[in-house]
């Protein structure tokens, strides 16, 4: 087994630069170097992690890279990390959305304050991630919370303070029933092996629980996760969240939090409480489905297209839910490789739009026609992204929806047939949106403005390699992720989920 | 050969209060004495004196009692016990902190003298006697001290009427809460046979009451006198008056001392001697948890004057801290004690903020006073900002493991709904401490004045951001005293 040192390095880097970003604050645009040498040491570090990974450590299960330390005793409270397939493939997103977002989003007004926020809100996602501990990954998954309220209330549109409080206050009550449902279950386990307070991974899930108690636990975690991510029916920040935070909060919000709502929905929920997982799998289902379906509707109509990508999103999130609840290992597989899809396809989708509207003051759609003509490497790195969002075989996208589909088929097949429609769906709302913004001809200041800047292309080159090579050849992260989800179904069939 | 038997006295025992009341008398004489100029901050530094001698003895007390295990004295009416040391310490601090404010405050409004110096020593000497109070009779007259001083102290303000007016609607129903009080002791006397909680409590486990109404009804009405004080719904009416009216700096004394005077006090009540009847005041309490919460995050969403939102935030406060009481374990115990001793220097230094943004004649308290604070001043806007984060229970400050102890202590009793109750309250109670944190961060060029910090205000706002940062990261060794406390409790 690696040491833990590395990951410990992963979350105390972006907290460092944060401090020295805010410190630095008067120098002009040194806290922007010091946020883009984070930046690119923690890409640099989480590629050397998944490098490293060995999913074979004896004893440990998939985990890697594992330690723990007890920080308070009565409290339970512990510093705990541990790495397996399916947090690895988070790691690596966090830090290349940290990257994409300060590179591509960068805003001038308070500079140092902006800088260090988004470092911070790095540094607590990738403490999430690898917390092994329920109760550290809850502090965490809360603190995330600050910098993105900061960042939306101090550097969004003009809602912007509407949309930052209805964000917290919505999570915030979300992750109430969550830490009830922690606590509960620590001391549950605590009562039943009559030792330590304790809210490790390892130990909890060996808790013993009646399906009753798994079911209401289910739903406590299950509600914190579903605001987070967002699915229906709890989306409703969502949008105008998306919609009012500054690009890179967009990026932020809908490449890396979303993911924490689905890794906490798969880790925690079906993790800890597979028993609930029969009885509440139609239900999840259901909501899932509705929420691929609603979200492509709903993108059909929206004339902003921002909040197109939003809603886009929420379907997205939709089969990534269906792909956690069906059981499937095949289902389950693609939809850890979706949360990492979508985060990069999501994040080239706010890139370009925050570059559109930089140069058209807009997000309307209506305000935007033949772009084509004008700015052509856009129209270009649209299509390819787009292209990628829809499943067009080749591209990142196809190979996760395309295993999601296929283990839903297997298991759920009316399900599986109605999440196929959104695909559609997806293609309709997509391909209208490219056909009004791009196609047409180019007219006043539509026809003045300029393509992409040399570094604006360089912003958006790893999102494309990233799209083709994993449509290409997927195999890679396929073998990391692979034996975790295997290990984590073996532990959740015992309890009757089939396949 | 009858006459008075004097009882034994352990002194280290009630040291505590022997120094405040001590104090208060010196003080009394000196300002006679002493020409009126200097007297402000000699009373002051004689506080802060106070304050360390006192927190010294509770370090003894701590050692004598981790030694010899919890004792009564004076004629088992005064405990020494590591559950009346916390409570010492919490009260020490939060006068020495309270002071430091009332001396700039008073500085700036002109007002010479030691009388405030001088009256929260003698309340918090009430307060003192209450949290190591064995008896019902001594409770009541650590009640009454606590109170008598602060009738004074609220109406202390002469320039306003509001204050004049607070102080009477303070002192008409404390008077009434304490008269609650009174009844409540005299009726479980009246089926107990003592108001000693130890002899209570010995009395109930070894008898059948056949005809509980008369101990029911006491333990009601006690409850009522203590929902009084410490302001749980629906007891809870004066509280954004008086805290309006108040000068600012005896808000903060309200707000810390009188609740950890009262709140231990409850606890000691319910669990040393009602411990047997548990399950006959939990039903009541968890009414009044849930009011409270819910209440009072709710109707502070429509404040203007942060004096009035922050009396609204410190009922929902309440409602969490009875939730330790209600959980009657020993981790609820240290739950109540943990959330106490961190909740008063936090508050405190809010009150302190406040304080010096209420300007000369202490009347700027509209929220709208504090837009761009922080683009201003961002020092004074950040540390109320973290001080507001504490008290929502944002992690990494201590108010998260102060929410989360009560939280855990009520769960492993079985509260789970309750629990549930309170921290969706305290996600409405966001909504306000967040919005005002907002406004300090609002984008406003508006030509607001800048607000000079006087040193030892500073020194008093530092104190309660550090013990909201310093804990928040850190809680470890004090989650741990306060749970040893407990152990150390008398039965």
């Amino acid at each position: 087994m690696h040491s833990s040192i590395y990951l410990t390095v992963l979350i105390v880097v972006p907290l460092f630069g944060a401090l020295v970003a805010a410190l630095k604050g008067r120098t002009p645009g040194l806290s922007y170097a010091v946020g883009v040498g984070t930046a690119s040491v923690e890409l640099v570090l989480s590629l050397v992690v998944a490098l490293l990974y060995n999913p074979h450590v004896k004893g440990a299960g998939t985990w890697d890279f594992m330690s723990r330390h007890v920080l308070s005793a009565p409290l339970g409270l512990a510093y705990d990390v541990a790495l397996d397939g399916i947090s690895l493939l988070m790691v690596v997103l966090t830090a290349l959305v940290l990257f994409l977002a300060l590179l591509g989003a960068r805003d001038r007004r308070h500079e140092p304050a902006f800088v260090a926020w988004l470092l911070l809100l790095t540094g607590f996602t990738m403490a999430s991630f690898l917390s092994h501990d329920v109760l550290e990954f809850f502090i965490f998954f809360e603190l995330t919370l600050v910098p993105s309220y900061f960042l939306i209330s101090g550097w969004g549109g003009a809602q912007r303070s509407r949309a930052a409080l209805k964000f917290f206050i919505y999570t915030f009550t979300g992750s109430a029933f969550l830490f009830i449902g922690i606590l509960y279950l620590g001391f549950m386990n605590q009562h039943q092996t009559e030792g330590a307070l304790s809210f490790s991974y390892s130990v909890l899930d060996h808790t013993a629980m009646s399906h009753g108690t798994a079911v209401w636990l289910f739903l406590a975690f299950a509600i914190a996760f579903a605001v987070k991510s967002p699915i229906f029916p709890f989306h409703t920040w969502s949008p105008v969240t998306y919609a009012e935070a500054p690009t890179a909060g967009s990026i932020e919000l809908s490449a890396l939090l979303a993911k924490l709502g689905t890794y906490g929905l798969l880790r925690f929920a079906v993790g800890l409480f597979p028993l609930a997982l029969p009885t509440l799998r139609p239900l999840l289902l259901t909501l899932a489905v509705i929420s691929i379906l609603y979200g492509s509707l709903v993108a059909c109509a929206t004339p902003d297209l921002k909040r197109l990508v939003a809603y886009s999103s929420l379907a997205q999130m939709g089969f990534i839910t269906l792909g956690i609840v069906t059981g499937s290992k095949i289902a389950m597989v693609g939809a850890v490789l979706l949360m990492f899809n979508h985060g990069v396809i999501t994040a080239g989708f706010f890139l370009i739009v925050g570059f559109l509207e930089k140069r058209r003051g807009s997000y309307q759609i209506k305000d935007m026609t033949g772009l084509q003509g004008p700015a052509p490497v856009f129209a270009a790195i649209f299509t390819v992204v787009m292209m990628a969002s829809i499943g067009l075989p080749g591209l990142s996208g196809f190979v996760s929806e395309y295993l999601i589909l296929i283990g839903t088929f297997g298991t759920h097949a009316w399900w599986g047939a109605a999440a196929t429609l959104g695909v559609v769906a997806a293609a309709a709302y997509l391909l209208w949106a490219y056909q009004r913004v791009f196609h047409g001809e180019a007219k006043g200041p539509n026809a003045e403005i300029t393509d992409a800047t040399p570094k604006e292309r360089w912003v958006l080159v790893p999102v494309v390699v990233l799209i083709v090579a994993l449509g290409v050849f997927p195999h890679p992260v396929l073998d990391r992720i692979t034996p975790s989800v295997t290990q984590l179904i073996h532990h959740v069939a015992p309890a009757g989920v089939n396949k | 050969m009858s006459g008075l038997v004097i009882p034994s006295i352990h002194y280290l025992a009630i040291l505590p209060i022997l120094i405040f009341f001590g104090a208060s008398l010196l003080l009394l004489v000196v300002s006679a004495l002493v020409d009126t100029k200097v007297t402000t901050l000699l009373a002051t530094a004689i506080t802060a004196l106070t304050g360390v001698a006192t927190i010294v003895v509770a370090i003894l007390q701590w050692s004598y009692v981790a030694n010899h295990g919890a004792s009564t004295t004076v004629a088992h009416a005064v405990v020494l016990d590591g559950f009346a040391v916390v409570g010492t310490v919490a009260i020490a601090a939060s006068v020495v902190l309270s002071s430091f404010v009332a001396y700039d405050w008073a500085r700036r409004e002109r007002v010479a003298g030691a009388d405030f110096h001088i009256l929260a020593l003698a309340s918090a000497t009430g307060a003192l006697l209450m949290v190591s109070a064995n008896d019902l009779i001594v409770i009541f007259l650590g009640l009454e001290i606590l109170s008598i001083g602060l009738y004074v102290l609220v109406g202390f303000d002469r320039h306003r009427t509001t204050s004049a007016e607070a102080s009477l609607k303070y002192f008409l129903l404390g008077g009434f809460a304490s008269a609650i009080f009174i009844y409540g002791a005299a009726l479980v006397y009246g089926a107990t046979g003592s108001t000693n909680l130890g002899s209570i409590a010995y009395f109930l486990s070894n008898n059948l009451v056949l005809h509980p109404g008369l101990l029911y009804a006491g333990g009601a009405l006690l409850l009522i006198g203590f929902a009084f004080k410490v302001a749980a719904v629906p007891f809870h009416l004066w509280s954004p008056d008086v805290y309006e009216g108040a000068p600012t700096p005896v808000t903060g004394v309200m707000a810390s001392i009188v609740k950890v005077g009262a709140f231990l006090a409850l606890l000691r009540v319910l669990i040393s001697a009602l411990g047997t009847q548990l399950d006959t005041w939990r039903p009541i309490l968890f009414v009044l948890i849930a009011l409270t919460c819910v209440v009072g995050a709710v109707v502070a969403l429509v404040q203007r004057n942060v004096k009035r939102l922050l009396a609204y935030s410190s009922i929902n406060q309440a409602g969490f801290i009875l939730l330790g009481v209600w959980s009657g374990s020993a981790r609820g115990v240290a739950a109540t004690l943990f959330f106490v001793l961190t909740y008063a220097p936090v508050v405190i230094a809010t009150f302190a903020v406040v304080t010096l943004m209420g300007g000369r004649g202490d009347e700027l308290h509209s929220i709208d006073h504090y837009r761009g604070l922080a683009r201003r001043q961002p020092w004074l806007g950040g540390a109320l900002t973290v001080l507001l984060l504490s008290q929502l229970g944002a992690r990494l400050t201590v108010g998260f493991y102060a929410k989360c102890t009560v939280l855990a202590a009520a769960i492993d009793s079985g509260g789970g709904a309750l629990a549930l109750v309170a921290i969706l309250s305290a996600a409405v109670a966001a909504y306000f401490y967040l919005r005002w944190a907002m406004w300090l961060y609002a984008d406003d060029d508006v030509e607001a004045t800048r607000v000079v910090v006087p040193p030892m205000t500073g020194v008093v706002i530092g104190v309660g951001v550090v013990v909201a940062i310093l804990f928040g990261l850190w809680p470890g060794p004090l989650v741990t005293w306060c749970q040893h406390a407990p152990l150390l409790f008398l039965p």
